[in-house]
């Protein structure tokens, strides 16, 4: 336990490090470095297909932003890219001031437990619970047990699955299995949230309840980054879009008449331009 | 501490959510165990019997039944003075009765009794250090001749015989048993062990996926790999048990009445049950533990 809190502590001392670099080299007061920054980063598969192609973007720390393109496009190579499943044959990928494929093999669960994942296929633990599933993202930071007691409920009831609570993945819709997904993404209340095509398998109106819980985890700070092809989703958020085509680069739209807005008029605002009718039980669970 | 229960009720709870696999794993640890545990005590006893018969190994001198006391009291001496000599006994004519009596049962023992003079001659037994200086002590006492004849050193010694025709006999039976036994072993070890690999690597392949969402989720490998080890410790234990309680059962029933009549079986007792049960025990927990430990590191590559 205490070894854990040590190393967790030498990780705060190095994020340091780096500002004082940033802030010497731009001669600038320093602003915190951006939560994701790819430079020139190329990624090229077993095989010769280049994935992605000299991209370089910024995102900064509480933005949402979207990652759009045709299948094939390099969309989820750049998730993968984020949390070091794929390293670039060239360029520069920094997470929070970090370049990470500087680091060594072991400091990568440490990177990943720092960034929250959201998977189209889900990707829970098949032999666990709903309970299980979110516990075991805290139980791999070395969470103490009262910690988790407390924390894996509030998730689930804020993700509105507290009456599944013991059901396995098998045992839920293809809109409850995700909604577990982000709740285990989340639990740990990571910087960065993102989030691999959410609404890939849903129907119109689960895919609403799922951008609007990203929504508001978004409105707690966390910076979200959603991978999608669902043009007509992405036009209604106006939100930033980042667009790919044959791994490059060809669209930054920093904002698409963005305003702020409540979670509920934001949910009112998609039911309304999205055509869905909007179902009142999903509404009541996810206000919060 | 925390940790270490998190571990164990995870071992626990996949053997418990993949309970085929598992039964797999622990009748190959039991089958393999059995083995180990049979050709262990067997092996060891063949070896036992070998090296018990070279030991035996020694010397007779007999004398002339009317050697006077005198003389038989220089050639002891003589005797323990030849290089090679452990020791030396004298047997007179009543012992070399004795012996013979407490050897034989039964109607030839009776016949013994009715005997009105005793047959046999006195004689010395001698040790030597080692069977290969038989021939060296056989030379020494009975010295050749300028005429080419032998001539034993003392006039009253009448023959000199070795043990060696029956011993080299039995070493080289005993011998084959043992170099037989050896390759089985062998060759049994090695198809149980790679059946046990392969086992512990099917139940591992089925959960793959499971292993991947971990190393997502930002699990260390020691974190993945630590419930993995512990159900494979779990796993040997209890093939380790079970093969135990089948090798008691066989031991009560089957070895210990027929070690009264048999003399090799009688060797099994060289090999004490408690140590046995240890080693099989602790191999069988080490083998299936590294077993599930190296073979999740394939998995584990990021």
């Amino acid at each position: 336990m205490a070894l854990t809190r040590s190393r967790s502590n030498r990780g705060r001392a190095r994020g340091h490090d780096a500002s004082t670099r940033y802030e010497s080299r731009t001669g600038a007061p320093a602003p915190k470095p951006p939560i994701v920054a790819l430079k020139d980063a190329t990624v090229v598969y077993p095989g010769g297909h280049v994935a992605l192609e000299r991209v370089s973007l910024e995102v900064g720390r509480g933005e949402f932003a979207f990652v759009v393109g045709p299948t094939g496009c390099g969309k989820s190579t750049l998730i993968k890219l984020l949390i070091r499943e794929v390293e670039p044959a060239s360029g520069e990928v920094e997470i929070a001031g970090h370049d990470i494929n500087g680091m060594p093999l072991s400091r990568v669960p440490k990177l990943r437990r720092r960034i929250g994942t959201v998977f189209q296929d889900f990707k829970l633990l098949p032999n666990r619970t709903v309970y299980d599933n979110v516990a075991y993202a805290l139980q791999v930071i070395g969470a103490s047990r009262g910690e988790i007691r407390t924390k894996t409920p509030e998730i689930i009831r804020l993700v509105g699955l507290q009456s599944k609570i013991h059901n396995y993945p098998d045992q839920l819709s293809g809109g409850e299995q995700q909604r577990v997904s982000i709740a285990r993404a989340f639990v740990n209340h990571p910087p960065l949230l993102l989030a691999d095509e959410p609404t890939g398998n849903l129907d119109p109106e689960t895919s609403i309840g799922i951008m609007q819980l990203l929504y508001r985890i978004n409105r707690t700070g966390t910076t979200v980054l959603v991978v999608t092809h669902d043009r007509e989703m992405v036009d209604k958020m106006r939100r930033r879009v980042i667009q790919l085509e044959e791994g490059r680069l060809i669209r930054d739209e920093v904002s698409g008449g963005y305003h702020d807005e409540s979670t509920r008029e934001f949910a009112a605002r998609l039911h309304r331009e999205l055509d869905v009718e909007p179902s009142t039980d999903v509404n009541d669970i996810l206000d919060w | 501490m925390s940790r270490a229960v998190f571990f164990i009720s995870e071992a626990f709870r996949a053997l418990r959510r993949s309970a085929a696999p598992s039964i797999a794993a622990i009748v190959t640890i039991v089958v393999t165990t059995l083995l180990l545990g049979v050709l262990i005590p067997v092996l060891k006893a063949s070896g036992d019997k070998t090296q018990d018969v070279r030991d035996q190994i020694g010397l007779n001198v007999f004398l002339y039944n009317d050697a006077a006391r005198a003389e038989i009291d220089k050639l002891g001496a003589e005797l323990e003075t030849l290089p090679h000599v452990e020791s030396v006994d004298y047997v007179s004519r009543k012992e070399a009765v004795e012996i013979l009596a407490g050897r034989v049962e039964g109607e030839l023992s009776e016949s013994l009794n009715e005997l009105n003079s005793n047959p046999l001659p006195p004689s010395f037994a001698i040790d030597i250090d080692s069977p290969t200086n038989l021939g060296a002590v056989t030379a020494a006492i009975t010295k050749t001749g300028p005429s080419g004849d032998r001539q034993p050193i003392s006039p009253i010694v009448d023959e000199v015989r070795d043990a060696r025709q029956d011993a080299s006999k039995i070493t080289r039976v005993t011998g084959a048993v043992t170099v037989v036994l050896a390759i089985l072993a062998v060759l049994l070890l090695i198809a149980s062990l790679m059946l046990v690999g392969n086992t512990i690597r099917l139940s591992i392949y089925a959960r793959r996926r499971e292993v991947e969402v971990m190393r997502l989720v930002g699990a260390t490998n020691w974190f993945i790999r630590w419930p993995f080890i512990i159900e494979g410790i779990i796993v040997g234990l209890a093939g380790a048990v079970i093969a135990v309680g089948i090798l008691w059962l066989g031991k009560v029933t089957v070895v210990d009445p027929l070690s009264d009549n048999l003399n090799l079986v009688d060797s099994l007792s060289t090999m004490g049950f408690m140590p046995l049960v240890i080693i099989l025990v602790s191999s069988a927990m080490i083998v299936s533990a590294l077993g599930s430990g190296i073979t999740l590191r394939r998995f584990l590559r990021v």
